[in-house]
């Protein structure tokens, strides 16, 4: 049943607003621009243009969620699992899009990018951005450049869902249903700590000269190590056991010394950290984890239940049983405003030994909900769409 | 799960365009019905992961979890009718979750397996064994039924709870409608409508 279809190879375009006189307002009342937006579309939009499916990313994707750029890419997109003909989010069926978000290193705008005011990166005098700058510019990309007026489905995971959430309350009217996984309201304590424990290792790296490191070394250690933690989070006490336990990396026995790791656990750790600073900005780390501690809808509208007061969008909402970091109680505060609200909404827990990632990989069970959740609400709006009566 | 015929008489008992909560609603084919033929606004709640996957190929909004979790989330009031049918019995706490369907509703509709059915009644008192019938399927050992009752017990219950009895259905294990004098030996299942005292109307 499950069809392990790809969507091929496919590239990575290029959209560029608020060029001058223009400028793109943020949020916190900075203004910006030119703004570029790097984005992927997979699929056919259909004559009637109800079928675009919006993806948000988490704090390290960005705009290739399938298929391969090329014969040679070895791992294809951040969510091939998931996007693909017959996967959950069938392209045979729906257009699907998905951008890097602003703040972001992978083609969209953000502290690596040049400031047309310096000509030179701007580094820490990028402007401070926020989850709702993130949707300001996704939504510029799907009306202005590529003339939509309705989204089928909005969905991401962790900080994609954020986005999900922002989507549904800024532009109700255009998001028919809404899919958050693995996300929340607000970031907990807990993982507030985690994201600044992530940017103090990068602080504390010598190279990372406040943030001033372009055209020189960056800070590799730093972004490394925050890399580390980051998949600490991501994981869980039970997928670990599974996955390492205590084996032990290229060796019969321990060390007793500080050299080359003594178990695959840190050989693991030591990979992704290093593997991480080939393709991702610290300074891009930084902002981003600052918009996600910063995204609080609670705060922004009084009460989470004030915050949806206006969205029209039907909800599936869910969660991971394993998942420490985006623990399912916060997806249940979610479902819980949205209820207040009279929003048509579904939440399902699934049950996964993995942590916080287990939504990036192979999961039957969430693809079967999505697809299913997708199929059902493409029906309703071609069954109530007025132009085609 | 025995063939789920008390649907259609629980439909009987909701209006249209009632705001419906449907726990234990499994594969939602009752909210369905209730949707596309009476136009109520729904939401189902099942613990069953499978059963959560079937309610979203119908398009039935639902709650995957435990049903007084999910009646915590609602203010006073805000169904027209919460339906519990054949699942009361499974329930760890069944006079909470009825004090909980009357919170969040105005209305409960709640099916149950009659234990005092005769043929019950005989199983036990001839073989001496756990009783295993249509509408009580299981082995003792795999059985989720936890708190069974008799349509005499629930009558006790709504006294003592100062619950309404608007109406009851009885029926037969061949889903033949009983007169009431007959129900707690001849009723293979009960479908009784109730609300708190003093807020209901006659039928």
């Amino acid at each position: 049943m499950v069809d392990n279809g790809s969507v091929g190879i496919v590239e990575t375009k290029h959209w560029r607003f608020a060029e001058p006189p223009n400028t793109l307002e943020l949020r916190s009342g900075a203004m910006i621009g030119p703004v570029d937006v790097a984005y992927e579309t997979y699929g056919e939009l259909s004559p009637e243009r109800d079928n675009a499916v919006l993806i948000c990313h988490a704090l390290s994707g960005d705009a290739h969620v399938a298929g391969r750029h090329g014969p040679d890419e070895r791992k294809g997109g951040w969510w091939d699992v998931m996007v693909g003909p017959g996967k959950g989010i069938d392209t045979d069926r729906y257009f699907v899009i998905c951008s890097n978000c602003i703040g972001g290193c992978k083609g969209s705008t953000g502290p690596s990018s040049t400031n047309p005011k310096t000509g030179r990166p701007y580094a820490l005098d990028f402007p401070m951005v926020t989850i709702q700058d993130m949707v300001r510019v996704q939504h510029a990309l799907v009306t202005e450049h590529l003339g939509l007026e309705r989204l089928l489905c909005v969905t991401g995971g962790s900080m994609g869902g954020m986005q999900v959430l922002q989507w549904a309350i800024d532009y109700p009217e255009m998001v028919v249903s809404a899919v958050p996984i693995a996300s929340c309201a607000r970031l907990s304590a807990q993982g507030i700590a985690f994201d600044e424990v992530g940017r103090q290792a990068i602080y504390s790296d010598p190279s990372w000269n406040d943030g001033d490191y372009y055209g020189g070394e960056p800070p590799k250690r730093g972004l490394a190590v925050a890399r580390m933690i980051g998949h600490i989070t991501y994981l869980s006490d039970s997928s670990m056991r599974a996955k390492f336990g205590r084996n032990l990396q290229d060796r019969e026995e321990v060390g007793y010394d500080f050299g080359p790791p003594d178990f695959q656990v840190e050989s693991y750790l030591r990979y992704k950290g290093g593997s991480f600073v080939e393709r991702f900005d610290a300074n891009s780390y930084l902002y981003i984890t600052k918009a996600m501690d910063y995204f609080d809808l609670r705060a922004d509208y009084g009460s989470l239940i004030n915050a949806f007061r206006n969205v029209q969008s039907r909800f599936l909402v869910v969660s991971y049983s394993g998942d420490w970091l985006f623990p399912t109680y916060q997806s249940k505060e979610l479902v819980r405003a949205l209820q207040a609200n009279g929003v048509v909404t579904t939440f399902c827990e699934l049950e996964s030994e993995y942590g916080h990632d287990a939504f990036l990989l192979q999961d039957e069970q969430l693809s079967q909900a999505i697809r299913e959740f997708l199929r059902h609400t493409h029906n309703v709006v071609r069954r109530t769409d007025p132009s085609e009566e | 799960m025995p063939v789920r015929l008390d649907y259609q008489m629980i439909e009987s008992y909701v209006p249209d365009g009632a705001a419906v909560l449907d726990l234990g609603c499994g594969d939602g084919t009752l909210l369905e019905q209730l949707i596309e033929e009476k136009h109520c606004s729904g939401l189902g709640v099942d613990k069953d992961l499978a059963q959560v996957h079937r309610c979203i190929a119908r398009g039935v909004p639902v709650y995957h979890g435990d049903m007084l979790e999910a009646m915590e989330m609602f203010e006073e009031g805000r169904f027209d009718c919460v339906v519990l049918s054949q699942t009361l019995q499974q329930t760890p706490e069944p006079a909470r979750v009825v004090r909980e369907m009357l919170r969040v509703g105005r209305r409960a509709i709640i099916s149950f397996p009659n234990f005092a059915h005769w043929r019950v009644r005989f199983q036990f008192l001839l073989n001496g064994r756990m009783p295993v019938t249509t509408t009580l399927p299981y082995t003792w050992y795999d059985t989720p039924n936890i708190h069974l009752l008799t349509v005499k017990d629930f009558l006790v219950f709504c006294r003592e709870q100062g619950l309404r009895v608007i109406d009851t259905i009885y029926l037969s294990p061949a889903f033949r409608v009983l007169p009431g004098f007959l129900a707690n030996l001849a009723a293979g299942m009960a479908i009784f409508v109730v609300e708190n005292d003093g807020r209901g109307e006659e039928r």
